[in-house]
């Protein structure tokens, strides 16, 4: 156990590199997944077919064929991404797939007539959006989208593997040097267990304060 | 003599294959109600939804108040359809209430109602307070003001929705089968809130399967059979001495011992 904590300040710096990494994929995914998401649901024929196309085609391929893609591939197109950059990339364009499709489910879960209610009123588009669809769709986006954002804190684990050291590749670089896989990868599992349980753990708090019927 | 209130003209509507408007010419005046009677599947709740361009209709024209209500005028003879802005502010003059009521449920009885006289009416949030504090206690509700649509019986949510329609003081208001999804025992308060509406002069088009209800209220039937209007005049004309046999066969399918008498 001594050995996991002497490793303990360098794998914080992992973990940091893996807590930036998913942040930053989650906090662009969210906005851009969402407007396309919006589009994908309103939007003219016209802008639909390459939105479906692209998130068909990106959930259809492994996440770190992906990965691999941005920073082995992008550079045959002249585009030298850096490692942090080529995986941030990656997963962002995975995640969006992800959040279009959430969003697009969640909005089409609202009845129709609640649109019909406030076009009755005179309320226009985007007005309809944010005082009537948007308030009831977040319960339904939630607990999917919360999902997500724990998926990404794990998958983000596989930049390591292009040499990004986040706390998976940091959790390697330690048990090479001191061979002591155990307590290291327990350590680490802890680590990645509490990360995720406090998501869940907001996730329920979150969806309690978007909830408005009798249970309030 | 005044133009009318809602002007119908040469109205189409086809889903598909499916034509269920085939043509129609209305003409409403202010103060009239007009109920809206006609077998299932003869276009009467396409009409209605087509008033206020809820249905997208093919061919026609509907105008409120003058404004024809999906496209402008250019000058040159030719029609360009209107944008979201202009389409939804002729909107906010056509009241509607809908069969399934259609609240909006993550928000309160008196919530329901401010949320158009403070987005679209642009109103300060204290007069559409107690503006809409005063409908909902005109139709009974002025205890369950802050209780969610989910706490509310389908009368009470009913009547919630017919004061979110009229707290707008549209020109004229759009009435979908409003009882038609209602326990029997809770028809009649919903009815009686829109007779008193209806004394009070209030331009209605009602659809609806409730014939006393069309007699008593309506001061005008409007009897529609396959896309067509087929009959048009007064409850006691159009009711009481049907000359169409089609209308004679829906009014002695609804009453079985009327047809007797005949």
């Amino acid at each position: 156990m001594e050995v996991a904590f002497n490793a303990l300040p360098f794998l914080m710096e992992g973990l940091w590199v893996t807590v930036k990494v998913t942040a930053i994929v989650v906090a662009i995914s969210l906005v851009v997944g969402v407007v396309m998401g919006v589009v994908l649901t309103y939007g003219s024929a016209w802008v639909r077919w390459p939105i479906r196309l692209y998130t068909d085609f990106i959930r259809g391929i492994p996440v770190l064929v992906l990965i691999f893609f941005a920073y082995y591939g992008l550079p045959a197109i002249g585009l030298n991404l850096d490692n942090f950059t080529a995986a941030v990339t990656a997963l962002t364009a995975f995640k969006i797939a992800h959040v279009i499709e959430t969003t697009r489910g969640a909005i089409q879960s609202i009845h129709q007539g609640q649109t019909e209610a406030g076009k009755a009123i005179g309320l226009p588009f985007w007005d309809r959006m944010i005082y009537i669809i948007f308030p009831q769709a977040v319960r339904r986006f939630l607990p999917p989208w919360i999902n997500t954002v724990a998926d990404a804190a794990k998958g983000s684990a596989l930049v390591s593997l292009i040499g990004v050291v986040d706390l998976m590749l940091a959790m390697q670089k330690v048990i090479g040097r001191t061979f002591e896989p155990m307590p290291i990868y327990l350590l680490g599992a802890v680590i990645y267990f509490l990360i995720n349980y406090s998501l869940s753990l907001s996730s329920r708090r979150l969806e309690k304060q978007f909830s408005y019927s009798l249970e309030k | 003599m005044s133009d009318p209130l809602v002007k119908i003209s040469g109205l189409t509507k086809a889903f598909g294959d499916v034509e269920v408007l085939k043509g129609i010419d209305l003409e409403i005046n202010t103060g009239q109600v007009v109920s809206l009677i006609g077998p299932s599947g003869s276009g009467k709740t396409t009409l209605l939804r087509c008033i206020n361009y809820l249905v997208e209709y093919d061919d026609g024209s509907v105008l409120i108040d003058g404004q024809e209500i999906a496209h402008k005028d250019t000058g040159n003879g030719t029609r360009q359809p209107r944008s979201e802005r202009e389409l939804s502010a002729i909107r906010a003059q056509v009241g509607m209430v809908f069969q399934l009521f259609y609240l909006y449920p993550h928000l309160s009885a008196i919530e329901n109602v401010t949320l158009g006289l403070t987005k679209v009416r642009k109103l300060p949030k204290a007069q559409a307070q107690s503006m809409a504090e005063a409908w909902l206690e005109r139709v009974g509700l002025s205890d369950k003001m802050n209780n969610m649509p989910s706490e509310l019986s389908g009368g009470q949510q009913q009547r919630v929705g017919i004061a979110r329609a009229v707290a707008m003081e549209p020109k004229v208001l759009l009435l979908d089968e409003i009882t038609s999804a209602l326990d029997p025992e809770l028809v009649g308060e919903v009815l009686a809130v829109v007779q008193s509406l209806a004394k009070e002069g209030m331009t209605m088009i009602v659809v609806t399967h409730e014939m006393t209800f069309a007699r008593d209220v309506g001061n005008r039937v409007v009897f529609m059979d396959e896309g067509r209007v087929v009959a048009d005049g007064l409850p006691s004309e159009v009711l009481d001495n049907p000359e169409n046999e089609r209308l004679r066969t829906f009014l002695s399918r609804l009453n079985p011992h009327l047809a007797l008498e005949k």
